[in-house]
């Protein structure tokens, strides 16, 4: 069937809480699936559990025909699975590039003499830095980030400290990207492009997209499928047009507004 | 005698700056001073010592065995007590390294009593140099040397290799360095040996001007510790900074003030810094939007 990445019978409690209740999902591979879902429905701590922040308490999480569930945040990078944050966890007193730089970190060989190029131009070191900068460049490019390039995180505005989380993510070349509410707190127009950039990501870069977002419009027309959770499990799972079709989904979402 | 003050407090602000260094990387990955610094590089001095005194290896050989054993015994506390704590608090962190440091203090009166020794560097005790007007030691031009090379190196360090940055992230925000891929305890292990081995080279250089004795690092932690705070203490530049200002107002203060109160000058310095400006005079800051 299908082994790109899927979770089975994942649970994950907290005291008395099951924030994740035996939940089973597929996700195939270079598609963009998106989970949906009330505030404490167990949205972050799924991704947290995916991406190595939690243990679950049972449950299984395979992704490339591997089982991850328990290895560490570092481990799960490494297999190719990057994240944002619902709350941003970036280097703020570093720049744009430095961040970017630092999301390369597991792709860079030359270990402790890495960017001493001062010495040596032609150095392995220093010739690996620069193919590592083209890199970044490339994806600041392509966030239109240029003139955030050399400006301390902290000093930007949301929207674009959400572009370089984003940009960050990138730069570890995942084959598995997770974004956790990536367009809150973002202006109407910098949603938009948002909108286009992940479905670059998806088609120009090929990598896999799993989203949890609020933005129903968005939601519904970027996503191949959605899963809707809440209390930790699956109300329902299909295409966009079959979920939104979902009594409860409709009760939530479509009905309040 | 002036600049002559200037020098022998840039000198004794070289030995700050170390101190406050070791105590800031710590700092900053453990959130957390480390209590155990001081006698740790205690520890370290008196291995090069005894390596010396028996005739076991000549003084720069010792010297660098020293350095090798800080640097073991601080990766060691890392990974046998610190990571064993799950989620410690900072009263717990603090805890451990009180009580590494009264366990160091132990074994060091216990293998070599409290008795003091003397460990001088192999150079001609007061031999001097000679420019201008003003006078200056040789043991002086090789701690100042020295200190400004650790820092130059460890600047480098932090800033153009691929495990110094990795250290300065997971410093930041471990978190994030562990989304990366940074190897966050191997890199915390790696920073409490770094900082032991910084500790250790102030102890080294500050050997020759005071008695060996478990007391050694007493009283530079304490201004290091002053230093640190002065320049932030999550500052390695203001850290450094700090260091040499202490050095140079406690050399002023004792020459045309008081003799008597010249090392109280560093609380002093401290109290002043926590009322104005509490988060150090070096600190950048940007505050983090949420
Ligand atoms: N670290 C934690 N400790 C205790 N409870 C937690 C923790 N993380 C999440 N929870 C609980 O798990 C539930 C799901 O939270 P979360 O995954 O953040 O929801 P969502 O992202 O869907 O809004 C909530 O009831 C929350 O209080
Ligand atoms: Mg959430």
């Amino acid at each position: 069937m299908n082994d790109f990445f899927t979770v089975t019978g994942l649970t994950r409690t907290f005291g008395g809480v099951v924030a994740i209740d035996a939940l089973d999902f597929a996700q195939k591979k270079g598609s963009i699936f998106s989970i949906i879902g009330p505030n404490g429905a167990g949205k972050t701590t799924l991704f947290n559990c995916i991406s190595g922040i939690y243990r679950p308490d049972s449950g299984e999480i395979c992704f490339q025909g591997r089982r991850i569930d328990g290895l560490k945040p570092d481990a799960i990078a490494r297999h190719g699975i990057a994240r944002t944050f619902q709350n941003l966890e970036l280097f703020f007193r570093m720049t744009t590039m430095e961040n970017l730089m630092l999301g390369r970190h597991i792709h860079m060989r030359t270990n402790i003499w890495h960017g001493l190029t001062m010495f040596h131009k032609n150095s392995t070191a220093a010739r690996e830095e620069a193919e590592h900068r083209e890199k970044v460049e490339h994806i600041i490019d392509l966030l239109d980030l240029q003139s955030a390039r050399d400006v301390p995180v902290g000093a930007l505005p949301y929207g674009r400290q959400k572009l370089v989380e984003l940009g960050r993510a990138l730069a570890l070349e995942p084959s598995l990207l997770l974004l956790d509410e990536p367009s809150a707190g973002m202006t109407s127009d910098e949603r938009q492009d948002l909108f286009f950039w992940i479905k670059d990501i998806q088609q120009e870069l090929g990598v896999s997209i799993l989203m949890i977002e609020h933005n129903m419009q968005m939601v519904m027309d970027i996503s191949d499928r959605v899963l809707a959770i809440d209390f930790g499990k699956k109300l329902v799972e299909g295409t966009p047009e079959e979920v939104a079709a979902h009594p409860e989904v409709i009760k939530a979402y479509l009905g309040e507004d | 005698m002036f600049s002559q003050l200037i020098i022998n407090g840039i000198s004794s602000g070289s030995l700050y700056a170390l101190v406050a260094l070791a105590m800031v990387i710590i700092y900053k990955a453990s959130e957390v001073p480390n209590f155990a610094q001081g006698e740790m590089a205690t520890l370290s001095v008196f291995v090069a010592w005894h390596f010396v005194n028996a005739q076991f290896l000549p003084f720069y050989q010792a010297v660098a065995a020293a350095l090798l054993f800080a640097f073991a015994v601080g990766v060691l506390f890392e990974f046998t007590v610190l990571r064993r704590a799950e989620k410690p608090s900072i009263l717990e962190l603090i805890v451990m390294t009180l009580g590494l440091q009264m366990f160091i203090y132990g074994i060091i009166g216990w293998k070599w009593g409290a008795e003091q020794k003397t460990f001088s560097l192999p150079i001609a005790e007061d031999s001097v140099v000679q420019l201008g007007p003003v006078v200056i030691g040789w043991l002086n031009i090789i701690t100042i040397a020295t200190s400004l090379l650790c820092v130059l190196v460890l600047y480098l360090f932090f800033t153009r290799t691929k495990l110094g940055t990795a250290m300065r992230a997971v410093q930041m925000n471990s978190t994030a360095a562990r989304i990366n891929g940074i190897r966050v305890h191997r890199i915390m292990s790696l920073t409490w040996g770094l900082s032991a081995v910084i500790g250790t080279i102030a102890g080294i250089l500050f050997a020759p001007v005071s008695p060996l004795d478990p007391q050694l690092m007493w009283d530079p932690l304490l201004k290091g510790f002053a230093a640190g705070v002065l320049g932030g203490m999550t500052s390695p530049f203001g850290a450094v900074l700090g260091g040499y200002i202490l050095g140079i107002i406690e050399n002023l203060f004792g020459a045309y003030i008081s003799l008597e109160f010249k090392s109280v000058v560093a609380f002093a310095l401290i109290v002043l810094v926590l009322w104005f400006k509490p988060s150090g005079l070096f600190s950048r800051h940007y505050e983090r939007k949420v």
